[in-house]
C-alpha cells in the first residue's frame, strides 16, 4: 500500500490556482523531493498536506485512508509533521519547554488539569535524552530566541523527528544553515528510519539530490515532471524551467 | 532554592493575611475582604489572558451571572440563604455561560473575539437592566442574606468573620487556580499563548484546550460572583458592564499579565486607589482613568515583574 | 401598514447614524486593529460641543461644524500623542488607553454639561413634517438619511477611488511595504483615525434632535457600533451599511414591539450571524 495518495488536489485562491490538479503517490519510507521555481506552490502544496488549507478539489490518502476532511490537528496526530519555512518554534518559551511541548502532544497528560508538567518523569526523561542527543542539555532552561538560528533550526528539525511521526513534510529546513549544518542534516536523513516517509522542499540543489530518491518539479502549481533524479536532471522541460531561473 | 524562597513568602503572606482583622480596624477589614474577592476575579481572568493568550473585555459576563443566579435564589426562590444550593448554582451558571458563549465565539481570536466577548458581557448587562421582574432592572436586587453557618459558630454578618469566609475560599482558589496553570494542561496553554498555529502543526485541539480553559476561568470568575454578592448584599447590572470587564483587565495588567498572583496585587491597588480617591473627589472617574493610562504607557508589564526584577538585580 | 412604515422609516434614520459611528469604527479597525472604546464619547462629547454652540449661536450648521471639527482635532491628538509610537503591535494596550480615555471623557461631560439629558433643537428650515403616503415624517429624520447617504458616498469613493483608499481597503499595515510603494502609513492612519473621530462626533450632534445627549449614552452608541461592526464584519464598510441598517431597523421595530427584549433581538441576531458565518457578513478573517 502507497504512504501518500495524492488525487487531483487544486487550490484556489480567489482568481488564482496555486495548485493545479497535483496527482502523485510515494511508497512507504520514501525520499521525495519537491523542487520548482517561486511561487510554483510547493508551500501550498504542503499546507494542504498538513491540513492548514483545504483543498478546492481533489483527495488525499495517507495508506489507504482519506484524509481529505481531516482537521489539521488531527492529521498531525496521525502521523504528518511538518516543518515551517520561518522558524516556527516557541522562541520566548525555554528550550526545555520546547521539547516538553512536543513530546506532550500525543498523549492525554495535556488534558490534565492538576498535576504539575514536573511530576511526569518519563516525559522529563524523555525530554532529557533528546537534549542529551542533540548536545543542549545545558542549554534547557534558556528562551529559545538566546540560540543561534541555526541552533533553533536543528532544534526545530530534531522536535520533528522526536515525535511520533511517520511523515516529515520539511519546508526549506536548510534554509539558513552554513553549508557545514546543511551537510549534517543531510547525512542525518539518510540515516533516518525508513519507518519515516519523507517529503522535502529545499533550493539547495546539493541538498535536495543528496536525499531524493524521487523528484517532482512542479511548474505554476502543475506536474511537470516526476521520477528519478537522473530523469528529472535530463527533462528538456525542467531544463527549460530552470534555465531561466538559473 | 527557588521553591523553599517562594513558599516563605507565600506563608508569610498568608499569616498577614490572617492576622490582618486584628489590627485593622472593621472599615479596612471589610475593604480587604472586597480586595479578596476581586483579586480572585483577577486571576481568573489571568488564567485567560495571561496564559492562553485570550484578551477578554467580557470578563464580567461570569462575574455578573453567578451574582444574579445566587441573588435570585436567595431572594426570590427561598426567601433566605441557602448556601450550598447558592454556591453550587452561582459557580455552574457561570461555567454554563461559558460553555454556551466559548461554543459559538472562540473560533475567532484576537481584536474580534474581543468585541464579540465584550458585546456579549453587555448583552448580559442589557437583559439585566431590562427585565425588572426578574432582575429588578436598574435597581437591582437589594436584601440579599449571607450563608447562615451558625452550625460553625461562625456569624457571616460580623465583618471579621465574613472576612475569614472569603479568606478561606480565596485560599482554596488561589490554591487550585494555582494548581491548573502548572499543570500539564496549564503548560499546553502557554504553547497556545505562543504560537497556535504551531502547537496545531504539534497535533494538538486548540479550540478544545481554549475552551477548556475559557470554562475554568469562568467558573472561578463565577466564585468571586457569588462572594461578591454575599459581600454587598444586593446585585446591581454594574456586575455585568463594561466597566467592570475592563477594570478586572486593568487590574491584571497593573499587576502583571501571566504572574497568577500579581493580578491578585493588582486588584488591590486599584480598589485602595478608588476607594481613597472616591472619598476626596467626585472626579474619581477621571483620576482612575488617567490611571489606566499612566499604567498601560509606563509600566505595561505589571507590578509584580518590576518587582522581581528588582529582586533579581538586588 | 402605517406602523410598519414608520419604523421602518425610524429604523433606516438610527441605522444611518450608526453607520457613520460604525464607519469610523470599521475602518480603524481594518487599518490599525484598534477597537477604539472611546468612540462612543466621541459622539457624545460632540453632541455636547454641539449643543453648546446651538445654544449660543442658534445656528445648527455650526453646531455640526463645531462638533465634527473639536473631535477630529481631538482624534488627531489621541493618535499622535497616545496610540501611535510605542503600541505599534500591542493592541490590547491601545484599547486600554482608549477606555481609560471613555472614563475621562465620560466625567468631564458630567462635569461640565451635568446629568440631566439634552437635546439639540432641529434647525429651523427642517422642523416640520411631510407626508409619504399615509404617514407623517419629520423633515429632520429625512434629511438625516440623506446626510447619511451623501457621507456613504464619500466614504465609497475614498475607499474606490484614492491611493490612501485603496491602502486602506488592503488593510495594509505594515510600514515597510506601504513605503515601498510611496505612501506614508503613519499618515493614513492618522487620516483614519481623525475622519472615523469626525464622523462620531458630527454624529452626536446629528443624533441630538432625536436621540438626545445623556449620562451613559457614549456605552450604550458605543455598544451598539460595536454589534455592527462584528454582524457586518471588521473593516468592511458594506458590512458596516447593511449592519447598521439591520441593527437600526431591529431596534426600532424591537423597541416598539417588545421593548422589554429589545436587547435580546440585538443580541440573537449576532448570535445567528456568528454561527452561521464566524467572521461577519462581510469579514474577511
Amino acid at each position: 500500500m502507497e504512504a501518500l495518495v495524492v488525487e487531483k488536489l487544486t487550490k484556489d485562491f480567489g482568481g488564482v490556482r496555486a495548485v493545479n490538479e497535483v496527482s502523485f503517490s510515494v511508497e512507504p519510507g520514501e525520499r521525495l523531493a519537491i523542487i520548482g521555481p517561486n511561487g510554483a506552490g510547493k508551500t501550498t502544496l504542503f499546507q494542504l498536506l498538513s491540513g492548514m488549507l483545504t483543498p478546492t478539489a481533489g483527495r488525499i490518502f495517507v495508506f489507504g485512508k482519506d484524509i481529505t476532511k481531516l482537521p489539521a490537528h488531527q492529521r498531525a496526530a496521525l502521523g504528518i509533521g511538518r516543518t515551517f519555512q520561518i522558524t516556527n518554534l516557541f522562541l520566548n518559551l525555554t528550550v526545555l519547554d520546547n521539547v516538553l511541548l512536543a513530546l506532550e502532544a500525543g498523549g492525554m497528560t495535556r488534558y490534565n488539569l492538576i498535576r504539575p508538567v514536573s511530576s511526569y518523569k518519563h516525559l522529563l526523561g524523555q525530554a532529557e535524552d533528546i537534549l542529551r542527543q542533540w548536545g543542549l542539555s545545558d542549554r534547557r532552561d534558556f528562551p529559545v530566541r538566546s540560540l543561534s538560528y541555526g541552533e533553533q533550526r536543528q532544534l526545530e528539525i530534531m522536535l520533528t523527528l522526536s515525535q511520533n511521526r511517520s511523515f516529515l513534510l520539511l519546508d526549506e529546513p536548510t534554509c539558513g544553515l552554513s553549508p557545514e549544518e546543511a551537510q549534517s542534516f543531510v547525512s542525518i536523513i539518510r540515516a533516518f528510519s525508513r519507518d519515516f516517509t519523507v517529503l522535502l522542499i529545499d533550493h539547495d540543489m546539493d541538498v535536495t539530490f543528496g536525499i531524493a530518491e524521487k523528484v517532482m518539479v512542479l511548474h505554476y502549481g502543475t506536474v511537470v515532471a516526476f521520477g528519478y533524479p537522473e530523469e528529472v536532471k535530463n527533462n528538456p522541460q525542467v531544463q527549460e524551467i530552470y534555465m531561466g531561473v538559473d | 532554592m527557588k521553591d523553599r524562597k517562594s513558599i516563605l513568602r507565600i506563608a508569610t503572606v498568608l499569616v498577614l493575611l490572617c492576622l490582618a482583622p486584628l489590627f485593622l480596624p472593621s472599615y479596612y477589614t471589610g475593604l480587604l475582604t472586597l480586595i479578596l474577592i476581586y483579586a480572585i476575579f483577577a486571576m481568573s481572568l489571568d488564567i485567560l489572558q495571561g496564559y492562553t493568550g485570550l484578551a477578554s473585555l467580557g470578563h464580567a459576563a461570569f462575574l455578573g451571572t453567578a451574582a444574579y443566579i445566587v441573588a435570585i435564589i436567595n431572594v426570590k426562590v427561598f426567601h433566605g440563604p441557602h448556601f450550598a444550593i447558592e454556591l453550587l448554582a452561582g459557580v455552574l451558571s457561570a461555567g454554563i455561560v461559558a460553555a454556551i458563549v466559548g461554543l459559538i465565539v472562540l473560533r475567532n481570536t484576537g481584536t474580534y473575539l474581543l468585541m464579540i466577548l465584550l458585546a456579549s458581557s453587555m448583552m448580559l448587562w442589557g437583559i439585566a437592566f431590562k427585565w425588572r421582574s426578574l432582575t429588578g432592572g436598574d435597581d437591582g436586587l437589594p436584601g440579599i442574606a449571607r450563608p447562615n453557618l451558625a452550625f460553625m459558630h461562625w456569624n457571616l454578618h460580623n465583618t471579621t468573620d465574613f472576612y475569614f469566609f472569603v479568606l478561606l475560599f480565596f485560599v482554596i482558589a488561589a490554591l487550585l487556580m494555582y494548581l491548573v496553570v502548572r499543570s500539564s494542561f496549564g503548560h499546553t496553554l502557554l504553547g497556545i499563548r505562543e504560537s497556535e498555529t504551531r502547537m496545531t502543526a504539534l497535533g494538538y485541539n486548540v479550540w478544545l484546550q481554549k475552551y477548556i480553559a475559557f470554562i475554568v476561568s469562568g467558573i472561578f470568575a463565577g466564585l468571586a460572583g457569588v462572594m461578591l454578592v454575599y459581600y454587598n448584599g444586593f446585585v446591581s447590572p454594574s456586575e455585568l458592564h463594561l466597566v467592570t470587564s475592563a477594570e478586572v483587565l486593568m487590574m491584571v495588567i497593573l499587576g502583571g499579565v501571566g504572574t497568577l498572583f500579581g493580578p491578585a496585587i493588582g486588584a488591590g491597588i486599584i480598589i485602595l486607589i478608588k476607594n481613597f480617591v472616591s472619598a476626596y473627589t467626585e472626579h474619581w472617574m477621571i483620576i482612575l482613568g488617567a490611571l489606566y493610562m499612566a499604567t498601560i504607557m509606563l509600566a505595561p508589564r505589571g507590578v509584580y515583574r518590576l518587582f522581581k526584577r528588582s529582586e533579581k538585580r538586588g | 401598514m402605517a406602523f410598519v412604515l414608520t419604523q421602518t422609516i425610524n429604523g433606516i434614520v438610527f441605522g444611518m447614524l450608526l453607520f457613520l459611528l460604525a464607519a469610523g469604527l470599521t475602518l480603524m479597525l481594518g487599518t490599525m486593529r484598534i477597537v477604539n472604546l472611546a468612540h462612543g464619547s466621541f459622539y457624545l462629547l460632540g453632541g455636547y460641543i454641539g449643543y453648546t454652540v446651538a445654544q449660543r449661536t442658534h445656528n445648527f450648521l455650526l453646531a455640526c461644524l463645531a462638533g465634527l471639527l473639536s473631535i477630529a482635532i481631538l482624534g488627531v491628538l489621541t493618535y499622535k500623542t497616545v496610540l501611535e509610537k510605542r503600541f505599534a503591535k500591542e493592541t490590547l494596550a491601545q484599547v486600554l488607553l482608549t477606555f481609560g480615555m471613555l472614563l475621562i471623557i465620560s466625567d468631564v461631560c458630567r462635569w461640565i454639561w451635568g446629568g440631566n439629558p439634552l437635546a439639540i433643537p432641529k434647525p429651523e428650515m427642517l422642523q416640520g413634517t411631510i407626508y409619504l403616503g399615509s404617514i407623517v415624517v419629520p423633515l429632520y429624520r429625512l434629511a438625516v438619511i440623506i446626510i447619511g447617504v451623501v457621507i456613504l458616498l464619500f466614504l465609497w469613493w475614498f475607499q474606490e477611488k484614492t491611493k490612501y483608499g485603496a491602502i486602506v481597503r488592503a488593510g495594509v499595515d505594515d510600514a515597510e511595504m506601504a513605503q515601498g510603494i510611496g505612501i506614508n502609513i503613519s499618515l493614513v492612519k492618522t487620516l483614519v483615525f481623525s475622519m472615523g473621530a469626525l464622523l462620531a462626533g458630527l454624529a452626536g450632534v446629528i443624533g441630538g434632535p432625536f436621540v438626545g445627549l445623556s449620562v451613559g449614552l457614549d456605552i450604550e452608541i458605543l455598544l451598539l457600533a460595536i454589534v455592527v461592526v462584528i454582524i457586518g464584519g471588521m473593516g468592511s464598510l458594506r458590512g458596516a451599511l447593511v449592519g447598521a441598517l439591520l441593527i437600526g431597523l431591529i431596534d426600532s421595530f424591537g423597541k416598539s414591539l417588545l421593548p422589554e427584549l429589545s436587547i435580546f433581538t440585538l443580541f440573537a441576531a449576532m448570535v445567528v450571524v456568528l454561527a452561521l458565518k464566524p467572521s461577519g457578513l462581510f469579514g474577511t478573517r
